[in-house]
């Protein structure tokens, strides 16, 4: 039996995790590329967790800590201002009952322009 | 990974909280396929949302020496800023808000690359001796972390520094604070960048094979800073869908880099697909550009194009129709269809509800309306199709380029609001043309063609549009949503 070390393991889960990426991402219509972007951009504040651990090492001294507060900020940033964005968005792309036109959509333009 | 030899309850026991990561990105991954059409999108997204909380909790759960009271700090700290700059962000600022948010990913990465240094920095490039006593913190190998560790570490330092700056560059550049023109250092730029990266790989290598110099650390840092800078820069306006969707596959990839260096597979496999979103989007925007990426990175939108482009001007001067609001009016009420082409002049307008309220009053005339919507239209991937969902136009209208060039022979009229480029029949006709053989919108098949536009100023890739002095053109000078807005009060009077 082969045991493999954790580098291998995880440069295995890498290497997967690149091919899964491309087949579900290829699927995303053009439509709705911002969403994905933005969505994607709230994935990517997983580093979050990077800060995480770090800072329950211990140890560590001011500069250490305040770099990691910083981190753990903007991680957070990330996920809570993407996932947030990406809803209002996407609720804008919800399926509309087609036409009677919105009587109101006049107020409406001039409340957000 | 950290290991605990005093794991005491089931809930912090090492196999539990990977299985939570383990669930983590499979939400992740499932929540991604629902971005697969518009009506799964939104539980899509939530389901992803679910996945990331869940790894936050495995995170907690994991041994800690403390610090909580600076965990809730970094995330109160995050959510105060996060929630209200997600909730009035207007979707016309949506470019700048994701170039900002690609920036703050990269900064964290390496942040976080840089206190890994601070902590393991001393064992980098001594992985071989045997130092007793680093148990229970970031491996359970007796020695300094593996070499594979700090190059991991110090390749997401690299990328997230280029990533943190390209992308505050290009924020600037969107909201222009900073000119959106290319800004460069002409032929040496290449140079310029050559040299930059080399000087970030040579202190990258040097601090793995270990020289234990955090100054050297800051440095590389500083480097790759300057290389986000250099390399956006030069970069205009037109081309900043390529540049976005690539700061997105650079955070993405520094992140699954840090998730190596911590051995934490909810980051390889969250990072690995962010960075593969960024990638084919950045392919899908530099196709529908006709571009090559390193020609983008490498700088500016060729000067030559531009002064070929001039140079062509002199052929069509003085045969553009202009026409009035009230002409438009008649032109647009008596089609039977009409194709929308936005572009970017839309969105810096504000012009989205103008325009669906001028499509529903054509509706209203029995007039068919349908929105043709090119990759590369706005300033990111996707830009027009958020601004007309805003405005509650149907998605079902909203066109790709692929499924409306067909309908364009049978279309009566094409409203070109602030669309430029990508209606350029230069690019079939032209061999010269610096954006020949990019895929365009085939706007000068349709019957007539009005085209609102400020003036005619050629657009920032500074070519002529042949498409204004086709005999079947007019132009209707002005800003884009006051001239829709004239076309829509026309049309009541009539």
């Amino acid at each position: 039996m082969i045991i493999a070390s954790t580098l291998t393991t995880n440069l295995a889960i890498l290497v997967l995790a690149g091919f899964v990426g491309f087949v579900v991402i290829s699927k995303v219509p053009n439509t709705l590329h911002t969403p994905l972007m933005s969505g994607t951009n709230a994935i990517h504040g997983i580093v979050l967790l990077g800060g995480l651990l770090l800072l329950g090492l211990g140890q560590l001294d001011a500069l250490s800590k305040a770099l990691l507060v910083i981190a753990v900020a903007f991680g957070t940033i990330n996920v809570v201002g993407g996932f947030l964005v990406t809803d209002r968005m996407l609720e804008m792309f919800k399926s509309k009952p087609k036409s009677p036109p919105k009587v109101d959509s006049e107020d409406e333009q001039e409340g957000k322009s | 990974m950290i290991h605990t030899p005093l794991a005491s309850s089931f809930l912090q026991s090492e196999d539990f909280i990977y299985v939570l990561y383990i669930v983590a990105f499979a939400l992740f991954i499932q929540g991604l396929r629902g971005l697969s059409g518009p009506t799964t999108a939104v539980r899509g997204n939530r389901i992803a949302a679910v996945g990331m909380a869940i790894a936050v909790i495995a995170t907690l759960l994991g041994p800690s020496e403390g610090n909580w009271g600076l965990i809730a700090l970094g995330i109160a700290l995050g959510t105060a800023v996060g929630i209200p700059a997600a909730r009035n962000v207007k979707m016309t600022a949506m470019p700048q808000m994701v170039a900002l948010f690609n920036g703050v990913g990269g900064g964290a990465v390496a942040l976080i690359s840089w206190v890994e240094f601070r902590h393991y920095g001393s064992t980098y490039g001594s992985h071989s001796v045997h130092l007793i006593g680093e148990t229970g913190t970031l491996t359970i190998t007796a020695g300094g972390p593996p070499t594979y560790v700090a190059i991991f570490s110090v390749f997401a330092a690299i990328v997230g520094s280029i990533s943190f700056w390209g992308s505050n560059i290009a924020f600037g550049k969107l909201q222009e604070a900073i000119p959106g023109r290319p800004i460069s250092f002409g032929s040496a730029q290449q140079a310029v960048n050559l040299v930059l990266l080399i000087l970030a790989l040579a202190a990258g290598i040097d601090l793995v094979a270990g020289a234990h110099s955090e100054l050297l650390f800051i440095g590389m840092l500083v480097v790759a800073a300057l290389l986000g800078n250099a390399v956006v820069l030069p970069i205009g306006g037109a081309d900043m869908p390529v540049v976005i969707s690539m700061l997105n596959a650079f955070t993405g990839l520094s992140a699954a880099a840090t998730g190596m260096a911590l051995n934490n597979p909810a980051l390889i496999v969250a990072g690995m697909i962010v960075g593969a979103s960024g990638t084919i989007l950045t392919n899908l925007m530099a196709h529908a550009m006709n571009r090559s990426i390193p020609a983008i990175v490498a700088g500016g939108f060729g000067g030559g194009g531009a002064v070929e482009g001039a140079s062509g001007a002199g052929e069509h001067a003085g045969t553009v129709r202009s026409t009035t609001a009230a002409d438009a009016a008649i032109q647009l009420a008596y089609a039977s269809r009409v194709v929308v082409v936005p572009g970017y002049g839309m969105a810096v307008a504000q012009a989205q509800h103008a325009v669906r309220e001028l499509a529903t009053e054509l509706e209203k005339r029995g007039v068919d309306v349908k929105y043709a919507i090119h990759p590369v239209a706005g300033r990111m991937p996707g830009h027009m199709n958020v601004l007309l969902a805003e405005a509650d136009v149907p998605y079902d209208q909203l066109k790709e380029m692929d499924d409306i060039n067909p309908e364009f022979q049978r279309t009566d009229v094409s409203l070109v609001i602030g669309a430029n480029d990508v209606t350029n029949p230069a690019a079939h006709n032209t061999p010269s043309s610096p954006i020949y053989g990019m895929p365009i919108l085939e706007v000068d098949d349709s019957r007539s063609i009005i085209v609102i536009k400020r003036s005619m100023n050629p657009g920032f890739a500074g070519i002529e549009n042949e498409l204004y002095f086709d005999p079947k053109t007019s132009m209707l000078f002005g800003d884009a949503k006051s001239a829709v807005s004239e076309i829509t009060a026309e049309l009541g009077q009539l």
